[in-house]
């Protein structure tokens, strides 16, 4: 399928640009055309795909679906799979965190939402297929899914509700089922479509610089990092591998469309995939910067826990995913 | 009548880019309008929308969660 891309950098790099095949300057180059386009037009077809589904679900409808239905169990995977397709913006996190409490949706439930959104969205999913081919992207969607879900039912049972801070405490108290109605859009996606298109321009603008510095900076490793470089470093079998890239991971903020294309090189160089994949989930599913936000909402107690139990979840899909591939 | 324009948003790139484009939209057509940034989360939850930045035109938000281009700001004002 893209082939023909290769075709264009291999035609660019050493017909055009007169490089010898082998140089390292030349398979970097051609690495970085290759990707570049490929990613790109992945993630223009991704990002404007989410954006008709997410059209058709805006997170107010999300909202009152989630409060108003009886789920028995199902509503965090629900809210987990809402989560995939609503496109996540940190400094939304709390207007978001308030509006679900306030309708009645429970803690955990939220939480749920709140893990898988940042941690799959159309732009990790368009570089994830790009870069490392649509079973391991599958894998990791599902896994991100599973994530959200799982640790929002764990801290649902943690009971955390007097960890919230006063006024959202207040909000709670009043929180109502299915409290104002919302009308849905009626247009016809012909009537959508500039809207969405609007968006996938804006969204394709703000990470398109990201991600070219970091294929460029892929591919300034691959073609000058050794195969296997990494490998003594972080074999399978070292036990602390998962959770010293999970940890350092956390704290650092970048989203999918930077860090990624790095991870892919890393992982061509030698380090297992669940270690990768690990230390991806961390840095963009959780991060400093987030945790300032959620101050507003959350006592300093709460961050923690929740940042804990997310970690511990990142660390064992982590050791899960190199077992399993 | 002056129209009161409120911009909901906690001070993320985007909405620092919504209120310099209503403002651009408002000098640029002489509409008589206030505009007033709202980042305090309390005040903003009182508007009741889940996904920042929201334009708010005479208490009735017009958008939320994305930013809008100039015509179309300068059409919710006329």
């Amino acid at each position: 399928m893209f082939d023909w891309i290769q075709h264009l950098a291999d035609w660019f790099v050493y017909n055009i640009l007169n490089l010898n095949k082998g140089q390292h300057l030349a398979e970097a180059l051609n690495f970085f055309i290759y990707d570049t386009v490929k990613i790109l037009i992945l993630l223009f077809v991704i990002i404007f795909f989410m954006g008709i589904v997410n059209s058709y679900f805006p997170i107010d409808k999300v909202k009152n679906y989630l409060s108003r239905n009886k789920l028995y169990g199902l509503e965090y995977l629900m809210a987990s799979l809402f989560g995939v397709v609503t496109p996540f913006c940190s400094c939304s996190s709390v207007p978001l965190f308030i509006g679900f409490v306030r309708g009645g949706i429970p803690l955990g439930v939220t939480f749920a939402f709140l893990i898988t959104s940042p941690l799959v969205n159309e732009v990790a999913i368009g570089l994830f297929i790009g870069l490392f081919g649509v079973k391991t992207t599958i894998i990791y969607v599902i896994s991100g899914i599973l994530l959200g879900t799982i640790s929002g039912v764990i801290l649902q049972k943690l009971k955390l509700e007097t960890y919230l801070t006063p006024w959202v405490k207040g909000v709670l108290a009043n929180a109502q089922k299915e409290q104002e109605s919302f009308i849905a859009e009626k247009k016809s996606l012909k009537e959508r479509l500039p809207i969405i298109w609007d968006e996938v321009l804006n969204i394709l603008k703000g990470v398109i610089p990201y991600v070219i510095v970091g294929i460029a900076i892929g591919g300034l490793m691959h073609g000058y990092i050794p195969e296997g470089f990494f490998e003594k470093y972080m074999a399978k079998d070292n036990l602390f591998a998962v959770p010293i890239a999970t940890i350092l991971a956390v704290p650092m903020y970048s989203n999918a469309s930077g860090i990624l294309p790095v991870a892919q090189v890393l992982v061509a160089k030698g380090i297992p995939l669940g270690t990768a994949i690990a230390f991806m989930m961390g840095v963009v599913g959780l991060s400093l910067p987030e945790a300032m936000l959620l101050k507003k909402v959350m006592t300093l107690k709460l961050i923690g826990i929740f940042f804990g139990v997310v970690t511990l979840c990142i660390i064992i899909s982590g050791y899960l995913f190199n077992i399993i591939l | 009548m002056s129209k009161v324009i409120k911009i909901l948003g906690t001070g993320c790139p985007k909405c620092k880019t919504m209120t310099s484009l209503v403002q651009d939209v408002v000098s640029e057509n002489n509409i008589d309008a206030s505009i007033e940034k709202v980042e305090d989360i309390e005040e903003i939850m009182k508007f009741n929308v889940m996904s920042t930045p929201a334009l708010v035109i005479d208490n009735v938000i017009t958008i939320k969660g994305r930013i809008p281009s100039k015509d179309e700001v300068l059409s919710l004002l006329n």
